[in-house]
């Protein structure tokens, strides 16, 4: 039977041969991921049902992200939490406050390789797909099976094929392409469907920008991103997989209930517009709104090549006077790199505020938070109502060169007119 | 008699309870706050058992299950709504709060409609118009799950029998 890679990678992971849209298996974990906010309630849920200890330690990863480091005692309260729980169950995997989002963390350290069947507690851990694996986000009580057994059991997604031909245009990013792939797709168009990622133009993205797409999947509903290994995959991986992989395609013929295709050489700067991620426009079409706060960063967007794209818009330049820019690297990697090149540096010179390596202003609980009647321009993944503060506040979705641009004109605008 | 709250299409979990509420892990303190961005009242408006009425997408965006939590909390005994995003689908079953899918229902409501559900048959009754809506029902095993009030609760009852 052809199967696409969603399918392949589930019938491999539950002992099948082979497994059809809509069918319930229940599937071994490769990679259990939770973070501070997720964390704790698996961890109570373990107790609640008397689980001593977790199926296999190698496996469990936990990263402090969200309240990193913690601005109140709860939070801390949280962090103090899991570094109990790992000790006791001898999880080596705990990257702590210093050490960045789940999201960009995970990779980084070699957990997402090819084939992988990974799940976190947490709705973006579909941005491991970037790596030709399955990856979806669970809820904690989930994930407390998940921690006591190392199993769960999933419904067979459908699978749609994006189809991506040609190369961006400068100042044109991987952003841009998923925000007018979800502005046609619509919030809830891939609900319970695997999109895979294919042509010629999906090879010519970075790593980063692969994981900029898949991290957008579930604001479409999708379960699973993936987008098939290639050399630039093993490339990453050569120095960081933790144990071998097999990369897993799609077979000719598979089926894909949904198809559509873009064409990126003609693709414009795209936002999303309060206040959900599928009210996509051009950027042009809302030029001019002003902004005042910037924020680069989160696990969407806040790596090297999104703080390189924005130091070389603002370089010897400053942002507009009233405009807070908020810059948070995705991992403490991304930091010392941005550091050593000289990047943080252009950025500071600017005008703008680096913090620690955290989810930041993207979960509006930490740092970052817009007051009523504040308009943030932002790299991250959501501009729901009250999603960085006040339910007053606006948040436009944009790439880190279009977030750049319109800090320093201190008003929403296009990046291939500055 | 159980209201009817109805809401739009894509109430997000950050609709239902924001970031900055989730240290506070406990179901009392998020209740004060469930569905404030939509209506800060909503909270202390709300009666035990009453039924949210909802478009499509509901529970969209982040994995937290403090939204499931915080909803039965509040004494929200249901939610019907078009459709769900799927990881709130599976926390809300998880949690021991009822999920129907109802094509019809929300365009049937006003807010503060008495409302009677029949999860077991699918079923969904507008009191005040006298309407009933078909909803999917829900198969046996998560009955199971929802009557035991949750699935740790599930899981606890079999361990002893």
């Amino acid at each position: 039977m052809q199967m696409t890679i969603a399918e392949k990678i589930l019938a491999r992971a539950a002992g099948h041969k082979s497994v059809s849209p809509g069918e319930i298996v229940e599937a071994d974990i490769d990679v259990a991921m939770v973070n501070d906010i997720t964390g704790p309630i698996t961890v109570e849920a373990l107790e609640e049902i008397g689980i001593k200890k977790v199926w296999d330690p190698s496996k469990v990863v936990i990263i402090l992200d969200h309240q990193a480091p913690p601005t109140l005692i709860e939070a801390a309260q949280e962090h103090a939490l899991l570094r109990k729980f790992a000790a006791k169950n001898k999880v080596q995997n705990l990257f702590d406050v210093n050490e960045g989002v789940c999201h960009e963390v995970l990779p980084e350290q070699g957990f997402a390789l090819p084939g992988e069947l990974i799940v976190g507690a947490d709705s973006h851990t579909c941005t491991y797909g970037a790596f030709g694996c399955f990856a979806t986000g669970i809820g904690s009580t989930d994930m407390a099976a998940v921690f006591a057994t190392g199993k769960l059991w999933f419904r067979v997604p459908e699978s749609i094929s994006v189809k991506i031909n040609g190369s961006l245009k400068r100042r044109v990013a991987p952003k841009d392409v998923i925000l007018r792939v979800i502005g046609d797709i619509g919030a809830d168009g891939a609900t319970y469907r695997a999109a895979e990622f294919f042509g010629t133009g999906i090879g010519k993205i970075s790593i980063g920008g692969r994981m900029t797409m898949c991290n957008m999947g579930v604001e479409m509903g999708a379960k699973a991103a993936i987008v098939p290994a290639d050399n630039l995959t093993k490339q990453y991986l050569a120095r960081r997989a933790k144990w071998s992989y097999k990369e897993v395609y799609s077979d000719k013929g598979a089926t894909y209930v949904d198809e559509c295709e873009y064409d990126l050489p003609s693709l414009e700067p795209q936002v999303a517009v309060p206040h959900n991620v599928d009210n996509v426009r051009h950027v042009r079409e809302v030029a001019g709104i002003k902004v005042d706060q910037a924020f680069l960063g989160s696990c969407t967007n806040g790596r090297m090549e999104d703080l390189v794209e924005a130091a070389n818009i603002l370089k010897g330049k400053k942002v507009a006077r009233r405009v807070r820019m908020l810059v948070a690297p995705a991992s403490r990697e991304v930091y010392m790199e941005a550091l050593a090149g000289g990047v943080l540096q252009k950025l500071v010179d600017a005008g703008a505020m680096i913090s620690a390596p955290s989810c930041a202003a993207c979960m509006g609980g930490h740092v970052g938070i817009l007051a009523p009647g504040e308009v943030c321009i932002s790299s991250s993944n959501r501009n729901f109502k009250g999603r960085m503060g006040s339910p007053e506040a606006k948040v436009y979705l944009a790439s880190p060169a279009t977030v750049a641009a319109s800090a320093l004109k201190g008003e929403i605008t296009d990046p291939r007119d500055v | 008699m159980a209201k009817a709250w109805v809401f739009d299409n894509d109430i997000s979990t950050d609709d239902i309870i924001s970031g900055r509420y989730l240290v506070k892990r406990d179901p009392k303190e998020l209740a004060k706050h469930v569905l404030e961005a939509m209506d800060p009242d909503f909270h202390s408006k709300v009666s035990p058992g009453d039924v949210i009425v909802a478009g499509k997408n509901f529970g969209c965006g982040s994995s937290r299950e403090h939204a499931p939590i915080a909803l039965k909390a509040v004494g929200v005994s249901a939610i019907v709504a078009e459709s769900f995003a799927r990881i709130f689908y599976r926390n809300a079953i998880n949690q021991g709060l009822a999920v129907l899918t109802s094509k019809k229902a929300r365009d049937g409501f006003k807010t503060g409609d008495d409302i009677k559900l029949d999860v077991t048959k699918g079923e969904v009754i507008n009191v005040r118009t006298k309407k009933a809506y078909k909803a999917e029902p829900l198969p046996e095993f998560v009955m199971n799950i929802l009557n035991a009030g949750g699935i740790l609760n599930y899981l606890k009852q079999r361990k002893r029998r």
